[in-house]
């Protein structure tokens, strides 16, 4: 907390001690804050307590009963591990695209910059479509590669062939601000001293990005993990072998499963959640190694 | 845009490389999937697909998609107002937590966004048998397709103005306030115009997440065609129904609302906005 002007302090000094909010001359704080905190606790915190509280509603054994089924075991499987591989191909290509967009001058880089956040905008279930019918046998990519005998459509791979396109903003938007903070002349300094390219890559500019790089990497699995309208249409949705974590919330609440849905949900958002700590741990610690 | 404080190298060394390696990328993941959505709506023609217009489903469709935007976005863009107000502008205790709560739902499934609603308020939810009785319908109903967006869009607005107004300070406000101002008046005169691009920016985000959400929805709307069908939604029924050219036709209007949103976007940062990390 901003520690008030001195001289006011000491006379404010055993309100404050006691107070949950600093004296303000500004008005409105209350009107404001209730309103926020009435909203909040409406649209954000009551459902969440739902979703807490109801995989335990019948007995605890339930929760862990729900979870363990091997349809259920094998569909959260396949979010987390095509959201992880589609994060870690993102954060490289992410990084490729952000450093080009920031560093070099071509036709069309304005254009190209805004496409990026273009995921973000378009409506999952028309990227879903979309990517059903381009990688499908008949489409434009899924016809080269049918030859090849390579099946996208349909399977496995198509989930994460699906999250490539959702994740790859959110590494993109977390390196630019960086890249365009970092001083060119560390790179140059760098060189003078007998770097090369690689070396000064590796040694000098991944190391200040590495933080940002972590954030859009964790950004990217979360929203992957939890992704449904890009992937149901492409993933062919077979149980045990292509259906994903969410449909199988969504199958659980057409049999009014409450429970058994609200178990899966609980544990794909304890899921993300870790690994969103557990990034942004690993973030406030490189940035402290990383910091001169 | 950011970049174009610093002077741009023309591509040496690896540079070409790179420069095609990404464009080859992002046409592969972004440009050719939103080249089919064009291409197929328009595979059979300009009357098969103009032909969308005239199914009263989908107008009725793209009515509720319109309905929905309209009460969701300027209910989170009251509640963004509000946070930014409160937290930006004063100190207290518990803010970290409020700020966490706030940023909660970027990370949640849009699918369990849609089925909290139904924990809450289904048939077999908290307040399921007690709606029952009133007779009020909130699952399968408009109010729950309007409760699933507003979870799904609550922080984007929030995020854009808060941080903001952090970074403004209150020295502005603190001035009209000593210079006789009411509180409503230093809001709608000097708060208001410092952060309305990013209010703007965060508008538009909001708007293009709220028209086009389609987990969340697809839980909370029970899919009764012309009722609570939304546009994403009725692209799905179109979809499974085999009629792609409509699924597609019924797909580019939405592709052609998040690619007009990039434009005003762009447009906005240009103008000074702050650029989103979302």
């Amino acid at each position: 907390m901003v520690a008030l002007a001195p001289s006011l302090g000491t006379i404010l000094d055993v309100r404050r001690r006691a107070a949950w909010r600093e004296p303000s001359a500004l008005p409105g704080f209350r009107g404001a804050f209730a309103f926020t905190l009435v909203y909040a606790g409406l649209i954000i915190l009551l459902p969440l307590a739902a979703l807490v509280a109801r995989p335990w509603e019948h007995s605890p054994a339930d929760l862990v009963h729900g979870i363990l089924q091997p349809r259920t075991l094998a569909a959260l499987r396949l979010s987390f591990v095509a959201a992880l591989a589609a994060a870690v191909v993102n954060t490289a290509a992410g990084l490729v695209i952000a450093w080009v967009l920031n560093r070099y001058d071509f036709p069309g880089r304005r254009v190209v910059d805004a496409l990026v956040d273009l995921p973000f905008a378009l409506p999952t279930a028309v990227a879903g479509i979309a990517l059903a019918t381009l990688y499908g046998p008949n489409g434009w990519i899924g016809s080269l590669l049918a030859p090849l005998g390579v099946k996208v459509a349909f399977t496995p791979l198509g989930v994460f062939v699906a999250l490539l396109a959702v994740g790859l903003p959110f590494v993109v938007r977390a390196v630019q601000p960086v890249l365009e903070d970092l001083d060119t002349a560390l790179e140059e300094a760098a060189q003078t001293l007998g770097a090369n390219t690689l070396q000064t890559f590796a040694r000098v500019i991944l190391p200040a990005l590495s933080p940002a790089l972590l954030t859009g990497f964790s950004l990217a699995f979360a929203r992957g993990a939890g992704e449904y309208g890009s992937v149901i249409f492409i993933a062919g949705n077979m149980p045990g072998v292509s259906e994903i974590g969410p449909l199988v919330i969504v199958t659980r609440l057409e049999a009014y499963d409450y429970a058994g849905a609200a178990a899966v949900g609980l544990t794909m958002l304890a899921i993300s959640l870790a690994v969103l700590i557990a990034t942004n741990w690993a973030q406030v610690r490189l940035a402290r190694r990383g910091a001169p | 845009m950011t970049a174009s404080t610093r002077a741009l190298r023309r591509a040496t060394g690896f540079g070409p490389v790179l420069i095609a390696l990404a464009l080859f990328w992002l046409a592969l993941i972004i440009g050719a999937p939103l080249a089919t959505v064009v291409a197929e709506a328009w595979s059979k023609g300009s009357e098969a697909f103009f032909n969308i217009f005239k199914q009263p489903d989908a107008l009725a469709a793209i009515r509720l998609t319109i309905i929905v935007a309209a009460i969701a976005v300027p209910l989170n863009a009251a509640f963004g107002l509000a946070a930014g107000w409160s937290i930006a502008k004063f100190e207290f205790r518990g803010k970290a937590l409020l700020l966490a709560l706030i940023d909660l739902p970027l990370s949640i499934s849009p699918v369990i966004s849609g089925l909290v609603w139904v924990l809450v308020f289904g048939a077999r939810g908290w307040f399921g048998p007690i709606l029952d009785v009133a007779g009020v319908k909130i699952i399968f109903a408009l109010p729950g397709i309007v409760l699933g967006t507003i979870l799904v869009t609550v922080s984007l607005i929030a995020r854009e103005i808060i941080p903001l107004m952090a970074e403004q300070g209150s020295d502005e406000e603190l001035a009209a306030t000593t210079l006789g101002a009411g509180g409503w008046t230093v809001f709608r005169r000097v708060t208001l115009p410092n952060v309305r691009w990013a209010l703007l920016h965060g508008v538009l985000l909001c708007n293009a997440r709220a028209m086009g959400e389609f987990g969340a929805v697809s839980v909370l709307s029970g899919h009764i065609r012309g009722l609570t069908e939304t546009l994403p939604l009725h692209v799905e029924a179109l979809y499974n129904d085999y009629d792609f050219v409509g699924a597609f036709a019924a797909a580019s209007l939405l592709a052609g609302l998040a690619v007009v949103t990039l434009i005003a976007k762009s447009a906005l940062e240009r103008v000074g906005a702050p650029r989103s990390t979302t």
